[in-house]
This record gives structure tokens, sequence and C-alpha cells, in this order.
């Protein structure tokens, strides 16, 4: 994999166009807090096709639990609006472009890369990132196990793994150190805690927790 | 990322109706490639159509073999029962790609679909006849940055050495698409037209003087299934995938083998390289010396020279003139278990 990504750089991109693209348009800076239906039937013509674009969509998805009804604009990543929307940032950026782990979460269960998910295709799904796997005060087996074993250092890659690690148990993959190592290869470490961490995957599969 | 408009469908007709309407329309699965690409405005789509919703994700058995939906996830698929009993060389090469968030995401549709990982694609400053072709540009008709081609002349290191041509250098990155051409796949699409098969081999094509064009698919068209037709290989097979670290890169080198054996000798076999064409390499050749003959090294090593003939280097990547047959003869050796 080449490592051209710059982090956040698309992000800001976006935010920049589309700031010069409301400043030049003082009509559309109107429709943008406009709801969709509204817009349509004032600007039928010139700026539909436009206006459209920035238009925000319903979306119903259940995160830690929580059913939420929100509005979005369709080019939001799952991991953009837990993050910055949802304030939820247990869940990390790290590259921003499925190469890292960091933003790991599960969606109906399963392990995803939320950088590359668009939120719109999570409409009925049941999101749960690092923020929803403890029960209230008592910490997660894994988390515990991180812990135990110091499974982190600075800690930044740390959510994801713990999210990967989970999976990995449930889905069968956690069988042996190699085993770990194959399945949990997706979640980069800079600081470099992967023996540790194999060890609190182990740890937790060998005592037969529910995870 | 750029704005783009929104659709979700729940029928291929309405899907494919959504993508023929409009130009610079494309259909949204895991997003793991297209998503990757859109934000680094290497594609800068005018709508997604959101296909995750097309009852198109079923396994099953059929007359001849097993269909695979389109909309199956990659681990899914890796890990179906049907999948590991008949078609292991299908699995190995679906678990030897990307990492095990990323299988979830994939779909087989997605996979075939992905573009080159040639980083002079993936930079917009940088020239490149894939993502800018000279008449049209990938999206709206205007190049998305400078025409030419990067690769030849620059880092080469990951580039084709077999069906180039000098407008493009660039290799298939697909490790599915290896084990899906050496197993006699057939694509079933669908599209405004109606519906059509193609087989496997002629689904990707080479670069030629159209790089931009990875496949033979028509605008509009969605890929709904693959067959696989049954066969003997399930207990001699294996995906040998040579790469820069253990687990989650990029083939330089991939070799899917499937073996029928009489026991000693190769009654029938197929054999397909990744990493080294613009599509997946089916090596007929090396397979019709190998017919009939006995499972030994020198009979490997003979099959490999045929299947080099005719490759080409280009500096970077002169590496792989040695690499490739030692792998053909390496992958022959642990599916025979002669090794
Ligand atoms: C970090 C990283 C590492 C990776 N490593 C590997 C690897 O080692 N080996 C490997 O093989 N792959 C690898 N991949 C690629 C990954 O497997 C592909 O991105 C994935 O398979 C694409 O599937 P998708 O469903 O996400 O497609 P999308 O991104 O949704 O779509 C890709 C393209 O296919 C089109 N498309 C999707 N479905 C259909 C359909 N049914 N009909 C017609 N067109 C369709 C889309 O319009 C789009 O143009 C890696 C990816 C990343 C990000
Ligand atoms: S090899 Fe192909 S994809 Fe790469 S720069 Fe050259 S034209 Fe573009
Ligand atoms: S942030 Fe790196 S994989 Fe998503
Ligand atoms: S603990 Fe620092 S990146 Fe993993």
């Amino acid at each position: 994999m080449t490592d051209q990504q710059h982090p956040d750089e698309s992000a800001e991109n976006s935010g920049a166009s589309r700031r010069d693209f409301l400043k030049q348009s003082s009509i559309m800076a109107a429709f943008a807090m406009t709801p969709p239906a509204a817009v349509t039937a004032v600007e039928k013509g010139l700026h539909e096709k436009v206006a459209t674009r920035f238009e925000q969509m319903p979306l119903r998805v259940t995160i830690n639990g929580t059913a939420q009804q929100l509005n979005i604009e369709p080019r939001v990543t799952l991991l953009d609006l837990l993050r910055e929307q949802l304030n939820l940032t247990g869940t990390k950026k790290g590259c921003d472009h499925g190469q890292c782990g960091a933003c790991t979460v599960h969606v109906d269960g399963t392990r995803v890369n939320a950088c590359l998910t668009l939120a719109m295709t999570t409409e009925g799904c049941k999101v749960t990132t690092i923020e929803g796997l403890a029960n209230g005060d008592q910490l997660h087996p894994m988390q515990e196990a991180f812990i135990k074993h110091d499974g982190f250092q600075c800690g930044y890659c740390t959510p994801g793994q713990i999210m990967s690690a989970v999976a990995c148990i449930r889905e069968g993959h956690a069988d042996n150190p190699d085993e770990i190592r194959e399945y949990m290869s997706g979640n980069i470490c800079r600081c470099g805690a992967y023996s540790n961490i194999v060890d609190a995957i182990m740890d937790v599969k060998q005592g037969g927790q529910k995870v | 990322m750029n704005p783009f408009q929104f659709t979700r469908v729940t029928t291929p007709k309405a899907a494919i109706s959504a993508v023929t309407k409009e130009s610079g329309t494309y259909f949204l699965a895991g997003g793991t490639n297209l998503i990757d690409l859109m934000k680094r405005e290497v594609i800068i789509p005018e709508r997604l159509v959101d296909i995750n919703k097309l009852p198109l994700a079923t396994i099953e058995k059929t007359a001849t073999g097993l269909r695979i939906g389109a909309m199956a996830k990659n681990s899914t698929v890796a890990e179906h029962e049907l999948v590991k009993k008949n078609f292991p060389l299908l699995s190995q090469a679906l678990n030897a790609g990307a990492s095990a968030q990323l299988r979830n995401m994939a779909t087989v549709g997605g996979n075939m679909m992905q573009r080159t990982r040639c980083s002079y694609f993936y930079d917009n400053t940088m020239p490149c006849n894939k993502r800018s072709p000279v008449q049209a540009g990938p999206d709206k008709g205007e190049p998305n940055g400078p025409t030419g081609c990067g690769a030849i002349g620059g880092y080469n290191r990951m580039h084709a050495i077999f069906g180039t041509s000098e407008k493009c250098i660039a290799v298939h990155p697909s490790d599915m698409c290896i084990a899906l051409v050496a197993l006699d796949a057939t694509v079933n699409v669908s599209g405004p037209k109606g519906d059509r098969k193609i087989p496997f081999v002629d689904f990707h094509r080479l670069p030629g003087d159209a790089p931009q064009k990875d496949n033979t698919l028509q605008p509009g068209e969605l890929i709904m299934s693959v067959d696989l037709p049954m066969n003997e290989f399930a207990k001699n097979s294996h995906y040998l995938k040579v790469r820069d670290r253990a687990s989650y890169a990029f083939a330089l080198i991939s070799v899917g083998v499937g073996v029928d054996m009489k026991g000693k000798t190769i009654q029938d076999v197929r054999l397909a390289m990744g990493g080294v064409a613009h599509k997946p390499w089916r090596l007929t050749e090396a397979e019709q010396f190998l017919k009939g003959k006995p499972a030994t090294e020198a009979n490997f090593k003979q099959a490999a020279a045929l299947a080099m003939k005719g490759a080409k280097s280009f500096g970077e990547n002169d590496f792989k003139l040695t690499m490739a047959p030692n792998s053909i003869v390496e992958a022959l050796k642990t599916a025979t278990k002669t090794a």
C-alpha cells in the first residue's frame, strides 16, 4: 500500500470548497438552511442540480443503543458523523483511507472501517463504537485485558484495536497467536504495542468470558 | 469529498435505470474503493446509487456449480461452507486480500471492479492515461490531471510484465479475480439492453489504446452474480501471494493453482497469475504442457518457463521476471504436495 494520504486533507478541502461555494452564491446560502422540498419548489431550473447535492437527507440509525433521527449530507462518512456531529470521539481518525484500522466500529455486529463507510449506507443499522462497549461503569473484558497486559502506549490506535479484538474472538479467529496476528493485521499501531495486544486477546479468549 | 447526489435503490431494475439516466453516476457497494478514490478526487461522481439493499447477496448451489451474488461480502464468501469445500482456492485468495474489516465491507461485484493501485493513478498531479484519457475524462469528459504515463520510466516496481501498451503498464490488483479466472467463472450482468453472460477471462481487458477501460462492462450494466462450474481441484488448490509484508499488502506476484491429480500424474490443472498484467493472467500454455505429466519440479520449471514467454519488464520491476516463474513452481509444489 502506498502511503499518499494526508490526514484530514480531504475534509478540509471539501469544507473550503463548500464555504467558497456558499460565499459565491447568497441564494444558495439561504437554501442550505431550507428543507429540500422547499429548495426544489423555489429553485426549479438553474441551480436545482447543484442544490440537491448539498441537500441533507434523513438517516435513521441506532448508535450504542440509542435510536437517532438525523439529517446529514450524503458525503458524510460514518467516522465524521460519529466524531463531528455526535461527539463520539472515541473512534479515531488515522489515515482516513482504510489503511490503519483506527476507525474500526461494529455495524450490525461486524467490524468495518468507519472512514470508508458513507453514513447514509447505515440506514436502519445498529452501530457500536468503543463508547458502547462497556456496561455502564464496568469495562468490557477486552478493555480490562488491554490495561492488564499494557496493550497500549499512546493509546491512539487502541479503540480500533479493541473493537477489532472483540470481533476477532466473535468471528472465531483467535485460537492462537498466529491467527490473531493475521486477523488483527488491519489495525496498525505506530507505538508497536502488538505483542501485548496479542497477549490481551489470548487472555480474554482463554478466560472464556463472554465478549 | 466533493458533494454528490445520493439515491438508494431496492431493485436491480431501479439501479440500472438510475445509472443510465445521467453520466457521472456510479453504483456504490461496499465503498472501500470508490469512497477512497472520491476522497482523493480521482473520481468525482455526480451521483451515487446505493445498491447495498439489492437482494443480490445469496450464495447457492446450481445444477452445474455455485452461484455467488454480486453483493455477497468478501468475508461471507471466504467463510461459506460450500466455497471452502468445493472452491478452497477462492476462499484462500479472498482471505489473502485486504484486512478483516475491509473484507466485511467489500463485495464480489466491487472487488471485480476495483481500480488499479498504480500510485500515479492515485495522484492527480501526476500524468496518467488511465485517470485522464486523452479524448475524455473518466466522468464528464474533462481530463482529471495531466495525461501520459508516470510509471513508464518512473517508479514501476508494482507494475506489469505482460500485455502492457505504451499507454499504460498498470496491474489489476484483485486477489479474488485470480481465483475466479482460474476457476473458469462466468459473470452474469444486467443492463439497459438486457441480460448477458461474460466469461471471466473476457471480463477484464488489456490497456491497449484505452487504459481508462478496465473491463468489458457496458455503461449502465450491473453485475448480478458470478457462476462457478464444479471441478475436481478442491484437494489440490493453492493461492500463493508474494508481498512486501506477511499480511495486509497488495501482491507483488500471486499465483492461483488448482490441480486434479491421479496418483502422481496431473490429470487437469488451472493456473493464473496476479501482479503481472492489466487483467488476471491465465497461464494456458503452461496448463496444456502439464496435463498428463507427472508432478515433478522439473516439469513445473518447464511450465513456468513457458508461462514467461513474452514477459517484458520496465526497470524497477525487473525482479518480477525471476520472482514470477519461481512463484509458479512454488505454488505448484504446494498444491500438488510435492514440496
Ligand atoms: C487498504 C486497502 C487494502 C486492500 N487490499 C487488497 C488486497 O490485498 N487484495 C484485494 O484484492 N483487494 C484489496 N483491497 C481492495 C478491496 O478489496 C476493494 O476495494 C473491494 O473489493 C471493492 O469492493 P466494494 O464493494 O467496496 O466496491 P465499491 O468501492 O463500492 O465499488 C468499486 C467499484 O465497483 C463498482 N461496482 C460495485 N458493485 C458493482 C456491481 N454489482 N455492478 C457493477 N459495478 C459495481 C462501483 O461503481 C465502483 O466503481 C484493499 C482495499 C484497501 C482500502
Ligand atoms: S501505469 Fe497506467 S495507471 Fe499507472 S500512470 Fe501509467 S497510465 Fe496511469
Ligand atoms: S482511519 Fe485509517 S482505516 Fe479508517
Ligand atoms: S498505542 Fe500508540 S498507536 Fe498504538
